[in-house]
């Protein structure tokens, strides 16, 4: 077994004991249901449905809009009301397909049908994740059927199950592994039928003893599959972070983990890959928890996608009091909410509510130059010269100390005893960055092709010089 | 929900630790050795360091308060600086020479720079360098413990001297010797790197590396070979401990890479051992230290740690 760690890293409070053992409840949602077509990484997704019409669980709604992209399939039977502009939970505004749920829950012909995976090709595995919209469900998005589609099989050495669940507070893919293990070590055979080579690992940090113990048990007759215990330290879910501690392979920012024979998803995401492969569900609903000290009643849910955040939280028993923030996502990681009115996506996360914003609470002061930020830094960067070059707004200078290469887990500014934010600061510097060098680009082709008009429109003048001169001289 | 949410950007959380504690910490640390000086030493002593320390966080308030900045005596980063000019000071020092020195730290080598975080020489330091180039013979009269004698010389002085000359370790070691309030007893200084060392403020990387050094370069050119008493002498001597533990590990004039520390930590050792045996002085620590502190940026600047994925890629 490979080194089971990173360097770098830290140990924020955890808070996993206020949700850890809250089983998954199905959630039934009563209200309108919000489908935005980007609700991954890559081309928007295209409606393919009016207002009027009626639709049936697990039918599309909208198709990919291009290779990197992803279907948007409706998870309750209703009628559409229409396809508006609405508020997603990053705040962006998108095109959504509004559906009025007729709680009936009809379903597509062949919705949850048993299907033999050993009896399908490839190519047919593939295109059934594509179809039922599968997407990475550990925050990013990325569509899973461009992942599971490398240039060359073969030479995929490893795949992993993130189930690190390394960001404080939540406990959803821990009660998943806990309660759907079959489905987990199912899904993870589907997907190494699909790679010659490939050897299964099922990563479980060690705050988790339950969830190995389990998998353990479950896969003790796999050759194929076996469960790594890694060191509990965030980030360890990173997925390059996750790469190296179990592969001891390591990638850039400009590199796949399928470039060095790797890919990782996360453990929600394969299981939605056994449900749709083995049992013909498609994904339309997925597990949050809403957790934090400002719910009443935190746990874990099973819910449609579409839902409103609202009722994700009333179905928590609500708020204590007002709480001062909410996140989407871990405390870590996770984007600050502005309201709850919103839906509920593939690529938007669980829910921590806090009383107390300890972050307000703080003053920033002057850089001591103590050097924690970078010995936590699990890229290996020194964020201190990182802000200031984002302060200054310095591109060249934030390119040159790697600046790119920033995975923004927030280490840096957790440990900052002076309370600088730095992760927020690189992360608008890298948005920035990318920016200023599109225009360079674009700016460096256009002189490119202004010279080489002008030589083209040199050669056509040069002749004609001698001919003025000869004109002269007459 | 009537209030509103906080939308500031992840991390939502923060490590408890803060600037203050940090400086806090460190005071802390300086207090055994601060402690068991004034007690050889006697009252006078301790006003020094009463005063050095007042001195500087004085300062700091007046300069603050006159050019309209924010007051920053409350991260107790002056008082560090102060408490440690009184300790590098002899015992016997007129009051006022260590608070001068304080004014010099806070205005002129951190004030002027622009305040905590941007001095690129330790202030202490460079404030007793300046102290010991104004004021040389008040800076170098020490006093014998335990005798009421002025005008006794240190025991690396002796060292120096005399190429016959041994020390004596053991009262070397707890600090029955002449010196500067805060340098002369090892052991109450030793418990305070190993309380800073485990409230995890300063790492044992750069004082170990930097002693360790010193102790091979007086090994090889020391004249007196491999030979171990004396090798401890020279590392028990003088303001080496303090200056390793206490002002080397200064975070804004050390190197924030982790490789970068290491070469300074050397660069240190290598210096301190040039002034010690061929300079002038049988001192070398403090200017050593700022002399080394000058080059931290371009330490930093070279010792960038190699990004994680970028091993085998060239810019």
């Amino acid at each position: 077994m490979g080194v089971t760690t990173f360097k770098g890293g830290v140990h924020p409070y955890e808070g996993k004991e206020l949700a850890m053992d809250q089983p998954i409840q199905a959630l039934t949602p009563k209200g309108l249901m919000v489908f935005p077509v980007s609700q991954h990484i890559g081309a928007p997704a295209k409606p393919i449905v009016a207002k009027g019409d009626h639709v049936l669980m697990g039918q599309k709604i909208a198709e990919a809009g291009g290779f990197v992209s992803a279907p948007v399939l409706s998870s309750v039977s209703g009628t559409v009301k229409s396809i508006e502009k609405v508020l997603t939970a990053g705040g962006a505004l998108m095109d959504a397909i509004i559906i009025e749920n007729d709680q009936q829950y009809e379903k597509i012909e062949g919705f949850g049908q048993d299907r033999d995976y050993t009896k399908l090709s490839r190519e047919e595995i593939v295109n059934i994740v594509k179809d039922a919209g599968i997407v990475g469900l550990g925050g990013a998005g990325f569509p899973t059927a461009v992942k599971l589609m490398p240039k060359d099989p073969s030479k995929i050495d490893y795949f992993l199950v993130n189930g690190s669940e390394c960001e404080p507070y939540l406990t959803s893919d821990y009660r998943d592994m806990l309660e759907s293990p079959d489905e987990l070590i199912g899904g993870l055979k589907v997907i190494l039928s699909l790679f010659p080579n490939a050897k299964g690992k099922i990563c479980i940090e060690d705050n988790k003893p339950e969830a190995i113990k389990l998998l353990s048990e479950k896969v003790k007759d796999e050759p194929n599959i076996e469960v790594v215990s890694l060191l509990t330290k965030y980030p360890e879910g990173g997925e390059r972070q996750l790469m190296f501690a179990v592969t001891g392979r390591k990638i850039n920012s400009s590199m796949l983990p399928a470039d060095v024979g790797v890919i990782v998803d996360n453990v929600d995401t394969v299981i939605s890959i056994y449900k749709a492969v083995c049992k013909s569900t498609p994904l339309v609903r997925r597990i949050l928890t809403v957790t934090g000290d400002a719910v009443v009643n935190p746990g874990n849910f099973n819910v449609p996608l579409g839902t409103n955040y609202q009722e994700l939280v009333d179905a928590a028993g609500g708020f204590k009091d007002d709480p001062a923030k909410i996140i989407c996502g871990g405390t870590m990681m996770g984007n600050p909410m502005f309201k709850l009115d919103v839906p509920i996506g593939k690529n938007t996360s669980s829910i921590v509510a806090l009383l107390e914003d300890e972050v307000l609470e703080e003053p920033t002061t002057a850089c001591i130059k103590c050097g924690r930020c970078v010995n936590v830094c699990p890229s290996n960067l020194a964020p201190t010269l990182l802000l200031n070059d984002a302060l200054m707004r310095n591109v060249d200078a934030f390119m040159e100390l790697n600046g790119m290469e920033c995975i923004s887990c927030g280490c840096c500014s957790y440990v900052c005893p002076a309370k600088r934010p730095i992760t927020a600061s690189i992360k608008t510097m890298k948005l920035y960055s990318k920016d200023v060098l599109r225009k360079r680009a674009a700016e460096e082709k256009k002189r490119e092709e202004r010279a080489a008009a002008e030589k083209a429109h040199e050669k056509t003048e040069a002749p004609a010089e001698p001919k003025k001169e000869e004109v002269k001289k007459a | 929900m009537n209030k509103v949410l906080n939308l500031s950007s992840s991390p939502h959380v923060r490590d408890s630790i803060t600037t203050s504690e940090i400086m806090r910490d460190v005071c802390i640390a300086l207090l055994p050795t601060t402690i068991y000086g004034c007690i050889q030493f006697g009252v006078h002593a301790l006003f020094v360091v009463i005063f050095s320390t007042l001195f500087a966080v004085l300062a700091e308030y007046c300069y603050e308060k006159a050019m309209k900045l924010p007051i920053t005596i409350g991260d107790y980063s002056a008082a560090v600086t102060g408490l440690l000019i009184g300790l590098n000071c002899p015992p016997s020092i007129p009051i006022w020479i260590p608070c001068l020195g304080s004014v010099f730290a806070i205005i002129v080598v951190k004030q002027l720079y622009g305040g905590l975080g941007h001095n690129f020489m330790n202030p202490a330091l460079a404030a007793r360098c300046f102290l010991l180039l104004s004021f040389a013979s008040k800076m170098t009269t020490w006093t014998v413990p335990g005798v009421d004698t002025m005008g006794g010389a240190t025991p690396l002085a002796y060292l120096k001297a005399s190429p016959d000359h041994t020390a004596n370790l053991l009262a070397l070691v707890f600090g029955r010797v002449p010196g500067t309030i805060g340098e002369v007893s090892k052991i109450c200084i030793l418990i305070g790197a190993i309380y800073l060392i485990i409230r995890d403020v300063i790492s044992p990387k750069i004082p170990f590396i930097y002693i360790a050094t010193v102790a091979i370069f007086v090994a090889i050119f020391g004249g007196r070979g491999f030979d171990l008493y004396y090798i401890c002498s020279e590392i028990f001597g003088g303001g080496l401990m303090f200056g390793a533990f206490f002002m080397a590990t200064d975070y804004v004039t050390s190197p924030i890479t982790p490789k970068g520390q290491v070469i300074y930590a050397i660069i240190l050792g290598v210096i301190t051992g040039l002034f010690r045996l061929f300079g002038g002085s049988a001192e070398g620590v403090s200017y050593a230290i700022i002399l080394t502190n000058i080059i931290v940026p371009t330490i930093n600047k070279k010792t960038i740690p190699v990004a994680f994925g970028k091993e085998g890629a060239k810019k």
